[in-house]
């Protein structure tokens, strides 16, 4: 009792994460390691959390949109409306972009600049090319009448995708901080987390893509 | 025992979703994860979208299809992109997953399923019209 006691005390401060900074330390060295993973583990866990709560979210909207999928109002449905050479093309970028944003994020592990400016760059410029072809698509369904005040059916298509599409513009936009940040702080552990946090991001909005994709365009276009 | 045991051993470690722990030292181990990851999902895409507009299935049998397509897809995408595996020290992530998959199911099922029951309750819409005069 009294032994583990002392060593309970001699190692008081390693419990809390803090013993690592004296320098004669026997498991110095390992410690930091040690530390290092821990708050990369904390980190990516907690950001997992939260692209659950945030897929979540967006099941409330698919579920709204299964509901009233039927309720057109009289006006025209998925069938009339959806182009499926526009979604699968959008559907190429997004993937596409998934995959060489987990080029990007290795490159970073393994501080391969080339890789991960030019990794980064061709995620922006597919991202950048996927919402431009949603936004074009939405431009044209509301100049023929079909726009979210049509029907209940479109209220609830605009707001599902509408919401992946803002999804995806922020992640370009946390794209272009995280380029400039490791432009400007070089690959730093704190960077490299941010890294990892964005691209479980950018992976989980591909996640997301697919339900949509197969949920609203290929069903409602088989249907 | 002491935090920094725990963590002794990097193999024993925890891991994080998205993070290859040979990503440091073998870029190309990395690499060949995404790459199969890319494949698999293309050929499911393609699947799914080939599907969707073919004749050559019974009708009512495609969106049957279409899901399980989709769900085959994102679990690709899970275990290549976001390196969710069933290791053990994975148990973590894949508890949070299960939950959330738990509480998707139910939002989405339970809302089809009390909607269509509503919906068949309810008075068709001549006969309410008739009532509100």
């Amino acid at each position: 009792m009294s032994a583990f006691q002392g060593t309970a005390g001699d190692s008081g401060p390693d419990r809390l994460g803090h013993g690592g900074t004296a320098p004669g330390r026997l498991h110095g060295a390992e410690h930091a390691v040690g530390e290092l993973m821990a708050k990369r583990i904390v980190v990516g866990y907690g950001f997992w959390i939260f692209l659950l709560s945030d897929i979540i979210m967006f099941s409330a909207f698919f579920a709204s949109y299964a509901v009233l999928v039927g309720q057109t109002a009289g006006g025209p449905s998925g069938r009339d409306l959806f182009d499926l050479r526009n979604t699968g093309i959008e559907t190429a970028c997004l993937l596409l972009s998934s995959f060489t944003c987990g080029i990007a994020s290795i490159g970073a592990q393994a501080h391969r600049g080339s890789w991960f400016y030019g990794a980064m760059a061709i995620t922006f410029i597919l991202g950048a090319g996927f919402i431009g072809l949603e936004a074009r698509e939405f431009a044209g369904l509301a100049a023929q009448g079909a726009g979210p005040t049509r029907s209940a059916f479109l209220s609830a298509f605009f707001t599902l995708v509408g919401c992946h599409g803002l999804h995806v513009s922020g992640g370009l936009l946390w794209l272009l901080t995280m380029v400039a940040q490791v432009f400007a702080k070089g690959y730093r552990a704190d960077i490299l987390r941010r890294i990892l946090c964005f691209s479980l991001f950018w992976h989980a909005l591909d996640i997301i893509w697919v339900a949509l994709f197969s949920m609203v365009y290929l069903m409602g276009a088989a249907a | 025992m002491s935090h920094a045991e725990q963590h002794s051993d990097p193999n024993l470690a925890d891991a994080v979703p998205g993070y290859e722990r040979h990503a440091g030292e073998e870029f190309s181990e990395g690499l060949g994860s995404y790459l199969i990851g890319l494949g698999l999902a293309t050929l499911l895409t393609i699947v799914s979208f080939f599907i969707a507009r073919t004749t050559l299935v019974w009708q009512p049998s495609i969106p049957v299809a279409l899901a399980v397509l989709a769900i085959a897809q994102m679990g690709v995408h899970l275990v290549f992109f976001l390196h969710i595996t069933t290791g053990p020290d994975n148990v973590n992530n894949v508890m949070a997953l299960a939950f959330g998959v738990l509480i998707v199911f139910l939002v989405v099922v339970g809302s089809l399923w009390i909607m269509a029951h509503m919906n068949q309750n309810m008075m068709p819409m001549d006969q309410i019209m008739q009532m509100q005069r």
